[in-house]
């Protein structure tokens, strides 16, 4: 029989083969200590609880788009890569924008916040905004998840040759709308043109500075079993009207992008519940599955989510169902997610509840002890599972 | 969300349990293995294991369509990516699965034209619009996505499309099944037979298993009621001494498939003499190539195809989870060298992948999560 098969020597995967050996030289350098009284399977458990806290390495030789997609690959790419090199205090906290103590000439002192954000959606109009109030939306909610008053933005934008001027003019008029909405103000910007096909269209990275008003110090570090987690809204908004506005899919649905500036609400937010607020994070790219994964691992607890609980339109689910993927992974533009002490938790929800943009908010989960750095969810069918950082943008099963 | 809640309903699960646990004698252990990696996607989602006894454990076939496709064929799709007029198409869950020299993102970083479709029509929509490329699609999957490969073949035929071809690697699941009933080390219970491919084939290819093969199979639907249904006919059939084919799935799966696709796929492809399986190795007449009169939409006739043969990697056990004689983390690799970022087995790859499944939603102790999760 093996003649029929006409093919050469098989040859080997050499990347494969020096995996297992690495893995393997790994494993001999640290045996695992006192794990004899665990079973096999538990053993092995806690083979992978020790390779996943091993430092951050880049395999690949190329980036490829799972490390823009804000799973695992992108978490890799910022630790292994530029962590690694500009090492500080201030960033390695990792948070949506650097919280930064000054002190002034006069002998005054304040804190600022400072964040920077690209933007670069496909299509660029889609139902419900633009990637013009997404540039500063974005940028303007990084600065309200550091608890801080959005003051100043700038922006910068990078233009393919040949890109219809009328449609600059309208992102930009989107921009100004956005920003006076927010109260901010776009104080300096840059321009630059690049030849046809170096870009795709119109690409803009702004950076804001808010300033922090309030004694609070928020932290994806800071979440405490008993802590409730909450969610200002609907969840996946933006992600399917985004994917469905490509056209690819050949769906179409009554959806629009939920992009909008959060500072208000997490005003609200902080002064009904003030110190009690753990920390807020916008949901955005890897949506709310993300960043419970960032508390998890960052504060070392279990975030416990009730299904049943999470709000998620009907249309999102369908579409979510539809594709085979998870709303818990698509991305929102104008949600955020809180992590509220016990005690001031019921005082945190009606907060959200009282801002326009908050009328969907629920409590979604709770923070425990045990098993720490996992995000754990009840189904709503009544069973268990882990919620774990996807390796890279959410792909279709297929069938 | 109506046709999808009925069959979610935490109620009629509790009920559907207690039955499942009264028929378990006590003292015996069941093994069913679910053949389709859409039922292990759904079990490890809703996690149904919650509802099981502990007696009763549910193993992973091989029914995962990207999970058997060989190195080699990734490679050989890569070969065909990188001329400078293709444009290479497949579905999502294809790009991350590795070959010898990397997977479909690596080759696309390094600048082959490579995108995701959700179906063959989109890429025969490409290729309308591209008339100067060549755009080929790699075709996988069992009988379940045959059918509209086929289609696809026959539109561009009625169009006179000359610059789409597919690079067919389409396997049928009864040789499959074969392979995992030849095997001397597993010993199984009975099959929750593939739901999906059952709408194509119907239920009369399996009848051979409960006759010949002395096993019960439920043809079984994906939402999780209908695996906890499934599993508590296999166990009534166990209880009465019966050994039948049942169809749960019968709202979608009529007994004799669907003639209509069928036929399609008749008309398109053929049975290949063998075909390379990730894990099991060659099996013979267990896979399907285009036919002679369809050769101009063959890229395996188009392009010269390396036909490359990648070992397996001597520490990868994806064929002994593919046959369900390994749990995925009995395999030497898993969670360590073999982890969903870097895949070196298929299995840990797409979510329907056992290992993935159950890397990302089922690793951990059943006794912390369970005590994580008490309200």
């Amino acid at each position: 029989m093996t003649q029929d098969l006409g093919s050469t020597i098989p040859t080997r995967a050499n990347w494969a083969e020096e995996a297992v050996t690495t893995a393997a030289a790994q494993e001999a350098q640290n045996p695992h200590a006192g794990a004899e009284h665990l079973t096999r399977e538990e053993q092995v458990l806690a083979r992978i609880a020790k390779a996943r806290s091993r430092k951050a390495k880049i395999k690949e030789e190329r980036v490829t788009l799972s490390h823009g997609a804000g799973g695992k690959a992108t978490q890799t790419l910022i630790e292994a890569v530029f962590l690694d090199a500009f090492r500080n205090p201030v960033l390695e906290q990792l948070e949506d924008g650097a919280q930064l103590a000054m002190a002034w000439a006069d002998g005054g002192t304040g804190r600022l916040a400072f964040t920077t954000d690209s933007y670069v959606v496909s299509p660029l109009f889609f139902p419900g905004g633009d990637i013009g109030d997404l540039a500063v939306n974005g940028t303007v909610n990084d600065l309200a998840m550091c608890g801080a008053r959005p003051l100043y933005l700038s922006c910068g934008f990078i233009l393919e040759e040949g890109f219809p001027v009328a449609d600059l003019q309208r992102i930009v008029a989107s921009m100004a709308a956005a920003a006076a909405a927010a109260g901010v103000q776009i104080v300096t910007g840059d321009t630059k043109v690049v030849e046809r096909g170096k870009a795709d269209g119109c690409y803009i990275t702004t950076a804001g500075v808010g300033v922090l008003e309030r004694p609070v110090v928020l932290s994806a570090a800071a979440a405490k079993p008993g802590d409730v987690v909450l969610v200002s809204g609907p969840i996946g908004d933006h992600g399917i009207t985004v994917m469905l506005a490509r056209g690819e899919l050949d769906i179409s649905a009554d959806i629009v992008s939920d992009t909008a500036p959060l500072h208000e609400i997490t005003a609200g937010l902080l002064d009904a519940a003030g110190e009690g607020v753990r920390l807020l994070r916008d949901a955005t790219r890897g949506g709310v599955a993300t960043i419970c994964n960032e508390v998890a691992v960052a504060s070392q607890v279990a975030v416990v989510l009730d299904e049943a609980a999470l709000p998620v339109r009907p249309v999102v689910n369908g579409a979510s169902e539809l594709l085979g993927i998870d709303p818990l992974y698509v991305a929102c533009e104008g949600r955020l997610v809180a992590v509220v002490a016990p005690e001031q938790a019921d005082a945190a929800l009606a907060a959200l509840h009282a801002h326009p943009l908050g009328d969907g908010a629920a409590a979604i989960g709770t923070i425990k002890d045990d098993p720490p750095g996992l995000v754990l969810l009840r189904t709503a069918f009544g069973g268990t599972r882990i919620v774990d950082l996807l390796v890279g943008d959410p792909l279709p099963r297929i069938c | 969300m109506k046709f999808v809640d009925e069959f979610r309903d935490a109620g009629m699960a509790r009920t559907l349990a207690t039955q499942i646990a009264a028929l378990c004698e006590p003292g015996r252990h069941y093994k069913f293995m679910e053949v389709c990696g859409g039922h292990t996607h759904t079990i490890y989602k809703h996690g149904l294991e919650d509802y099981l006894p502990e007696t009763v454990s549910l193993v992973h076939g091989p029914g995962c369509p990207v999970c058997v496709i060989p190195m080699g064929r990734v490679d050989d799709a890569i070969a065909i990516a990188e001329h400078d007029d293709v444009i290479l198409t497949t579905f999502g869950d294809m790009l991350r699965v590795p070959g010898g020299r990397g997977s479909f993102f690596d080759s696309k970083a390094a600048g082959a034209d490579i995108r995701m479709v959700y179906s063959p029509l989109d890429a025969l929509k490409i290729a309308r619009k591209n008339p100067d490329k060549r755009v080929v699609f790699m075709a996988i999957g069992f009988e379940t996505t045959a059918p509209s490969t086929a289609m696809t073949v026959l539109r561009a035929a009625a169009e006179g499309l000359d610059n789409f071809s597919i690079f067919c690697n389409h396997v049928t699941i009864i040789p499959a099944i074969k392979a995992i009933l030849d095997s001397p080390d597993l010993r199984l219970d009975g099959f929750l037979g593939p739901g999906h491919v059952s709408t194509v084939i119907g239920c009369r290819p399996y009848e051979w298993i409960a006759r010949d093969a002395h096993k019960p199979l439920v043809c079984a639907g994906f939402e999780p009621l209908d695996i906890l249904q499934s599993v508590y006919q296999l166990l009534v059939q166990l209880k009465e001494g019966r050994c039948e084919i049942e169809n749960q799935y019968a709202r979608v799966v009529p007994w004799d498939g669907n003639p209509k696709a069928l036929q399609v796929i008749g008309e398109v492809m053929e049975l290949r003499r063998h075909f390379e399986w990730r894990g099991l190795g060659f099996i013979s007449h267990s896979a399907l190539q285009v036919r002679e009169r369809y050769a101009r939409f063959d890229a395996e006739r188009i392009f010269s195809v390396p036909g490359v043969r990648v070992a397996d990697p001597k520490a990868c056990q994806c064929g002994e989870v593919l046959k369900g004689v390994l749990k995925p983390w009995e395999c030497k690799v898993f969670g360590t060298a073999c982890t969903p970022e870097t895949p070196i087995g298929t299995c840990m790859v797409s979510s329907e992948g056992a290992c993935a499944a159950y890397y990302n939603f089922g690793r951990f102790s059943r006794d912390r999560v369970k005590e994580a999760t008490r309200t």
